[in-house]
């Protein structure tokens, strides 16, 4: 039951009528997981606690450093120095009081990734480095967890949303991990600091719309989105029949960590 | 003859000899080692991009790996 200072809070929700007040209870009741509070954990963990998602999971290893504040908008100046995911669930418990915040201050690998998604309904891909991405999708398709892709570089992101057993996964586009360093990473290349804002608010609308149960999820399609010719395209996908975790004969049939591909994005140099 | 890049309607000189792997190096596609081709709609294996020949009307997508995030 929503009480008179909720009912005022989200009115601009409840008069939608895709939302309503059982809209409404239905992200009071949500579990979302957000691996990675950084440039697309900032805006994703902003928006999904201002919406009231009942219950938010943020994991990241990393403290907040000068040099994310140009596009992290979740830390603030005096939050240098302070875990990233503590910085972030002060700002989500201060926009709403309504949010349990529950923070993991690790990175995600196939030891733990199973245990963190498991009590969550959508999970959400801000990292930054194809190691984690490959195993969130992964794990995620293993667990059958819907998940949201995201990746940015520079001037350009792309984002997909994975259903697994029903849509494309990532591994249905890129079977492998490309070689350590072949990609360059944002630390190395650059990132325009308002690309994370739009590509991290695309997949927190993709969570709340599958939430709410409406709309059309961003499955079978990948999204691509480039700011400097400010262009939005997206390209039709469909299932893999040769994916090696979602297709006929999968050859990875457990949670494994691509050692190959491990970079860390936000990581200084020693 | 003319296919569709990305979307993008583009005229390429006539070449009987060329393959995918061949029209990776032409057009110079970045990440060209790693990149993910989709050719009329079906994910290539990258095995298949030496031999697989382009002809007039093909749509392809380049499928770039971006990995950033924080």
């Amino acid at each position: 039951m929503l009480t008179e200072e909720q009912i005022e809070r989200y009115s601009r929700h409840i008069i939608l009528k895709e939302v309503g007040g059982k809209g409404q209870q239905r992200l009071f009741d949500g579990r979302v997981l957000i691996i990675g509070a950084g440039g697309l954990g900032a805006p994703i963990a902003l928006y999904l606690a201002a919406a009231g998602v009942g219950a938010i999971g943020i994991a990241d290893a990393d403290d907040v450093d000068l040099s994310n504040l140009q596009r992290q908008v979740i830390h603030f100046t005096p939050d240098i120095g302070k875990p990233k995911v503590e910085s972030a669930r002060e700002k989500m418990e201060a926009i709403n009081p309504d949010v349990k915040v529950r923070t993991y201050k690790e990175w995600v690998s196939a030891a733990n990734i199973g245990a963190i998604i498991a009590d969550y309904d959508f999970i959400i891909d801000g990292t930054d480095n194809f190691a984690a991405k490959f195993l969130i999708n992964d794990a995620c398709v293993l667990a059958r967890k819907p998940y949201s892709h995201g990746g940015i570089l520079q001037f350009d992101g792309q984002t997909m949303t994975v259903r697994p057993g029903e849509s494309a996964c990532y591994r249905c586009i890129f079977p492998e991990p490309p070689p350590k360093d072949a990609i360059p990473t944002c630390s190395q290349a650059g990132v325009i600091g308002v690309l994370p804002g739009v590509l991290g608010t695309i997949q927190a609308t993709e969570a709340i719309k599958f939430l709410l149960g409406k709309g059309d999820l961003l499955t079978n399609r990948l999204l691509t989105y480039s700011a400097l010719r400010m262009r939005f395209r997206e390209i039709p996908l469909k299932r893999n029949t040769a994916c090696p975790v979602c297709g006929d004969n999968p050859t990875i049939t457990e949670v494994r960590d691509e050692l190959d591909a491990l970079t860390v994005c936000d990581l200084k140099a020693p | 003859m003319n296919i569709t890049i990305n979307g993008k309607e583009t005229a390429i000189p006539e070449n009987p000899d060329r393959t995918i792997d061949s029209l990776l190096e032409e057009l110079d596609v970045s990440q060209r080692l790693y990149v993910t081709v989709e050719l009329n709609g079906e994910i290539l294996e990258r095995e298949a991009f030496g031999t697989t020949p382009v002809n007039g009307g093909d749509v392809i997508e380049f499928l770039y790996f971006m990995g950033g995030g924080r």
